[in-house]
């Protein structure tokens, strides 16, 4: 188990930098002078030439690229040329929110997802079922800035019971829970929908297996063979969609944060790209892609603590 | 049996192959549901000049915020008059067009990569570790970065979704050439002396369509889905374009007094994802339903 786990952190290691190369060189060849930019349309050619040399754009690609992997692990990922703010500061002051929206829908993807895949397995072809694959068909269908502007119409606008957006109170407050509802829905839906189709599907091979037939004929009361038989040994696959769904919740907050206008990763991305922001976009899709990796790596080692039978190569 | 019989044999089996899986496609009443809507959409894509007398971008301020069911305007007309059918029909084609070019782009790639990987070892860990770097980015993060790169338009989203498919369509055609190559029939081919390229075109690629064409389908909804979230973000379409998720975030700063500026487009959206999806699911199962997508 500790070597696998070593082993992994040593290929996180790899794949950090290569992602890091990645999206260095990415923004290294788009197009447009970042010296013109930081200069503004008054700079002379002198200025901008000056600029240049004093960011050290005119070294070597490498060189330019080691430098900025030496910042980054020092947590100096630039400044931004919009704001000339430190990158860092900036996601740091958003990158909060970012992540409670992200937690707040995994727990309510999670928490639908399971119980409906739950009740449609163990309910197969009832309406129960009908109605939980149904809704996780629409679910994966639709589009989440969509059913967001949906339901600030309906609860915010019309109801009137919850903000329309931001987020600025503490999750603990009554009216930071209240600004979470909305954006968590919004988000998590997707997500929930996935986890109860792989929830039905994964329960249901599990339940038909011998031992759980075995278990029965033994007298072994319905809950129990829920709980500790079945559960258990379906979760397996669970777990699988539920750590990729984290990264797609971590890419979906961007589009969240713009629908309940959220000051977190997302918008900062958006509108660095906006504006060709190029130092604010690297640190941001840099954080935002290390999340995700880290998180998989996470979801690798809960399997094989769930069942020692995984063993990686 | 003669060689001729032999071929012969073989195509009446491939026939019965995919007439048995129409047949079982035509059981599955969620997949035709979604073929019919599929079918309704491309009709809409193609024909949309003949399905309406408007101008999708000319505007009309007199007739501004029509509700639905109006005279003349069924799905009512937005802020600037536009007639709202008349976008959602245009918008039809250019969700298609940039679906199409998009997953096409993406399974050319795929495509050839995940042969080179399956079918030479030396390239495969290469090119295993470049589709594990792009795995390590959320999809929608890949396509931002893309754009960033090459600036916003609806042709980027589509080179952006393009490359996001890439990977995903890598591993699978890899993982069905592993499997293949082994085959008898392959290394017979490769015994009669022929070439790699075409074992590779003629014999492996065929016996690999199954997964190949049940991902195109299911690609195709998150393609359009992830073109309309990036036109809403103001990454792709821009106005005044009729493309489904422009609508949207257009249309939100109406929803106080014209709501079904916001809810129509997305309905059109759901649908249509909802559509691919359930063919998709039901080309899985008529094709192999132990297929792993």
């Amino acid at each position: 188990m500790i070597a696998l786990i070593i082993r992994r952190f040593l290929q996180l290691v790899f794949l950090l930098f290569g992602i890091s190369f990645l999206v260095f060189s990415s923004m290294y060849i788009a197009p447009g002078d970042p010296a013109a930019v930081i200069g503004g349309p008054t700079a002379t050619e002198s200025d901008i030439s000056a600029i240049r040399a004093n960011l050290g754009l005119d070294d070597p690609f490498l060189v330019q690229y080691a430098r900025y992997v030496g910042n980054a692990v020092q947590g100096d990922f630039g400044y931004s040329y919009q704001t000339t703010q430190p990158v860092a500061d900036a996601i740091t002051v958003r990158f909060p929110n970012t992540l409670k929206l992200a937690i707040a829908s995994m727990v309510v993807a999670v928490i639908i997802g399971i119980i409906t895949g739950l009740i449609s397995a163990l309910r197969q072809n009832s309406w129960l079922d009908v109605s939980a694959t149904t809704f996780a068909l629409a679910g994966i269908s639709i589009p989440n800035f969509w059913l967001g502007a949906i339901l600030i119409l309906i609860f915010s606008v019309n109801l009137q019971w919850l903000p329309v957006g931001g987020m600025s109170n503490p999750f603990y407050t009554v009216e930071g829970l209240k600004e979470l509802v909305l954006p968590a829905i919004t988000l998590g839906t997707g997500s929930a929908a996935m986890i109860a189709r792989m929830a039905r599907s994964s329960m249901l091979e599990v339940i038909r297996a011998d031992y759980v037939r075995t278990a029965r004929a033994k007298g072994v009361r319905e809950k129990n063979i829920i709980w500790i038989h079945t559960l258990k040994n379906a979760m397996i696959p669970i777990i699988t969609v539920i750590g990729l769904n984290f990264g797609f919740l971590l890419g979906g907050t961007i589009i969240t944060e713009k629908v309940f206008a959220i000051n977190g990763v997302g918008r900062l991305m958006i509108d660095a790209i906006a504006a060709r922001d190029f130092p604010m976009v690297q640190g941001s899709v840099l954080l935002v892609a290390t999340l995700f990796v880290l998180v998989n790596l996470l979801v690798d080692i809960v399997y094989t603590y769930i069942d020692p039978r995984i063993k990686y190569d | 049996m003669t060689a001729a019989e032999t071929v012969k044999l073989k195509e009446k089996k491939k026939e019965k192959y995919w007439v048995a899986t129409v047949k079982k496609l035509f059981r599955n009443k969620l997949a035709i549901i979604g073929l019919v809507i599929v079918m309704i959409q491309i009709v809409m894509a193609v024909f949309a000049p003949l399905m309406t007398s408007y101008d999708p971008v000319k505007q009309d301020l007199v007739n501004s915020e029509m509700p639905l069911f109006s005279e003349g305007h069924w799905l009512g007309t937005d802020n600037y008059g536009r007639d709202v059918w008349t976008r959602i029909v245009f918008g039809a084609r250019i969700s298609l067009v940039v679906g199409i070019t998009a997953v096409s782009l993406g399974l050319l790639g795929g495509i050839v990569l995940g042969l080179l990987a399956g079918y030479y070892r030396r390239l495969d860990a290469v090119i295993m570790r470049i589709v594990d770097l792009l795995f390590s980015f959320p999809g929608i993060l890949l396509a931002m970065l893309i754009i960033a790169i090459l600036g916003t338009s609806l042709v980027n989203v589509a080179i952006a979704i393009s490359i996001w498919s890439v990977p995903t369509c890598a591993r699978i055609v890899r993982g069905s050439v592993l499997s293949i190559k082994e085959k008898e029939y392959i290394m017979a081919m490769r015994s009669m002396g022929a070439s790699d390229l075409r074992i590779m075109v003629r014999h492996i690629l065929p016996n690999a369509s199954a997964p190949i064409i049940v991902f195109a389908t299911m690609r195709m909804a998150t393609a359009i889905l992830s073109t309309a979230s990036l036109s809403y973000l103001g990454l792709g379409a821009q106005p005044p374009t009729p493309e489904w998720g422009a609508m949207i975030s257009q249309g939100q700063d109406f929803m106080w007094s014209s709501p079904h500026l916001t809810i129509v487009p997305g309905i059109a959206i759901m649908l249509t994802v909802f559509a691919f999806n359930v063919l998709g699911d039901g080309l899985r199962d008529a094709l192999d339903p132990n297929m792993d997508i």
